[in-house]
């Protein structure tokens, strides 16, 4: 595997951990941020992350990986 | 005739123009029906694949969860964050071995990989199955949303009848070029339906968003949390649903074939950073759920909050423009559905399983016939049968998530064996069969068809690492 893909890989383990596996954590109102319950706050503020963390994934993949050849335009 | 109406048939037969308008100077083969040709840009395949995720469940149902059940509707802003995410990996890898091998539709990635006729008759047959409750809801949402716009004045048979041979006609000329068109006229009313009503009446009623959610703080805290106002979905349940609808959701035929329309895996890559974006305007939709929770309550049926909402709060000719964003929000995805439902039979069981000599003319012209026999199948259903829709859908989700050890293991892992994937298939299947018609999902707290998946996957994994190594197609 080549290594922009592995730190890609890394990346998109964010939203998982964050919007899944957190949740047990994080189901709670208190603290109220910006007006919104905790735990829909939480769940937004990663949504809204995501694509912040997934053009970081692509970008190590451009930085680090082989270029491809062919096929696409 | 009042103003709500002429605004939502203006709008559906516009529509329906735009869409037959689309296909006009193409010269229409199977490849140009289903996959436009593989032209599409980044614009316009963030535009198709939201229009095959903002469905009227969207519409209607999140806020109709919001206002019943409270937080588990959360799940619907999870799952597509996780599915974007899955996508960035698994699309590019998929549009490179459909060009590869010219492939058009799911069935046609399994016969190719796996070497087996069978195999895609069987996950044709199954995507098919899962299509048409599927289409069935958005014909039936298509219906209840104009009935209610129109104060009663068209009664919801007759409107789903109108967007039935409306979106046969789009569908039928122009294939997926159509539809794509026609989901631009769909985001764009959606988002300033959504946008005006999510912002609008939280502000009207309470004055800010914080207030709002202080108001049901003081009335209902539980209702913020999970498992919110159900009986039986807490976190356990949230995640498990999450991580399933998350994992199955390219799984659906229709969204899996649409993968192949784009002009390059780098487009496909890029659309799978910025979708996530599209997951905001499902938060006002919370909102107006959360809004009607207060505002509203007793509503003896959930789904209809959104609507009943606008119309206590907003003008008729808004109520009007509401009820045409919904119909066309029906009119996409069922376009979509039935195109590649058509596609299923016509490629996968008639000429992989009959006829395999069959010209490419008359596979083309079978899925056009299909189009009109499947829709008007899904309109029989929803009208005799319109209250076993949901059970069906569920049923549906689970079954395409079963996919995915096929689809996934395919692309990254040369060992993944025919015989493991067909039997894993399988038992998934069987699985989800027996715990949702025994009454039994959630299992254990879990979703019924994130057991089967996990059982699924565990008998492709192990018969595969005993079998021969196959040669890989990425």
């Amino acid at each position: 595997m080549q290594k922009g893909t592995k730190l890609a890989l890394m990346f998109a383990a964010i939203p998982f951990i964050m919007l899944v596996f957190a949740l047990p954590l994080v189901n709670r109102i208190e603290p109220v941020i910006l007006g919104f319950p905790f735990l829909l706050f939480w769940i937004l503020a990663w949504v809204v992350l995501t694509p912040g963390v997934l053009g970081l994934a692509y970008l190590c993949e451009k930085k680090y990986n082989a270029p491809d050849k062919g096929e696409d335009e | 005739m009042n103003i709500a109406l002429i605004i939502i048939f203006g709008t559906i037969v516009l529509s329906a123009f735009v869409g037959i308008f689309a296909g006009r100077k193409v010269k229409m083969n199977l490849e140009n029906w289903t996959v436009a040709g593989r032209k599409f840009g980044l614009i316009i395949i963030w535009l198709l694949m939201a229009g095959e995720i903002y469905t009227t469940f969207t519409f209607l149902g999140a806020s109709g969860w919001t206002y019943s059940k409270g937080a588990p509707a959360y799940y619907i802003l999870v799952y597509g964050a996780l599915a974007y995410t899955l996508s960035f990996f698994i699309l590019p890898a998929l549009w490179k071995v459909g060009k590869r091998h010219g492939l058009h539709t799911q069935p046609d990635y399994f016969i190719k990989r796996y070497d087996s006729r069978s195999l895609g008759i069987v996950v044709a047959l199954i995507g098919v199955f899962s299509i048409i409750p599927y289409l069935q809801l958005q014909l039936a949402g298509l219906g209840f949303i104009v009935e209610v716009a129109s104060n009663g004045a068209i009664a919801s048979n007759i409107a789903i009848l109108i967007g039935f041979v409306l979106t046969c006609a789009f569908v039928y000329t122009s294939g997926l070029r159509g539809a794509a068109w026609v989901a631009i006229i769909k985001d764009v009313m959606m988002i300033l339906a959504v946008g005006v009503v999510g912002i609008g009446v939280p502000l009207i009623y309470f004055g800010s968003f914080g207030k709002m959610f202080d108001a049901i703080i003081a009335k209902a805290p539980q209702h913020l949390i999970f498992p919110g106002s159900s009986p039986n979905m807490d976190v356990t349940w949230v995640m498990s649903t999450a991580l399933l609808t998350g994992l199955g959701f390219y799984m659906w035929p229709h969204v899996f074939g649409s993968a192949f329309s784009a002009k390059s895996d780098k487009i496909i890559k890029r659309n799978a950073v910025i979708m996530p974006f599209y997951q905001i305007p499902i938060l006002l939709v919370f909102l107006v759920g959360f809004t009607a929770f207060l505002v509203l309550p007793g509503l003896a049926n959930g789904d209809l909050a959104f609507l009943e909402l606008v119309n206590k709060t907003y003008p008729a000719w808004f109520l009007g423009f509401v009820g045409a964003a919904g119909a066309v929000t029906a009119m996409v995805p069922s376009a979509i559905l039935v195109l590649f439902a058509s596609t299923l039979i016509a490629k996968n069981v008639y000429q992989t399983g009959f006829n395999p000599g069959a010209r490419e003319e008359t596979v083309l012209r079978l899925s056009r016939l299909m189009v009109l026999v499947i829709m008007a199948f899904a309109l029989f259903f929803a009208f005799l049968f319109p209250n076993e829709l949901v059970p069906l859908l569920i049923l549906g989700y689970d079954g395409v998530c079963q996919f995915f050890p096929g689809v996934v293991l395919g692309l990254f892992w040369k060992r993944v064996s025919r015989t493991g994937v067909f039997i894993g298939l399988i038992a998934g299947i069987a699985v989800v069969a027996v715990l949702i018609l025994s009454g039994n999902d959630p299992f254990l707290g879990m979703n019924a068809g994130f057991v089967g998946l996990i059982i699924n996957s565990l008998i492709t994994l192990g018969i595969s690492l005993g079998a021969k190594p196959k040669e890989s197609l990425v």
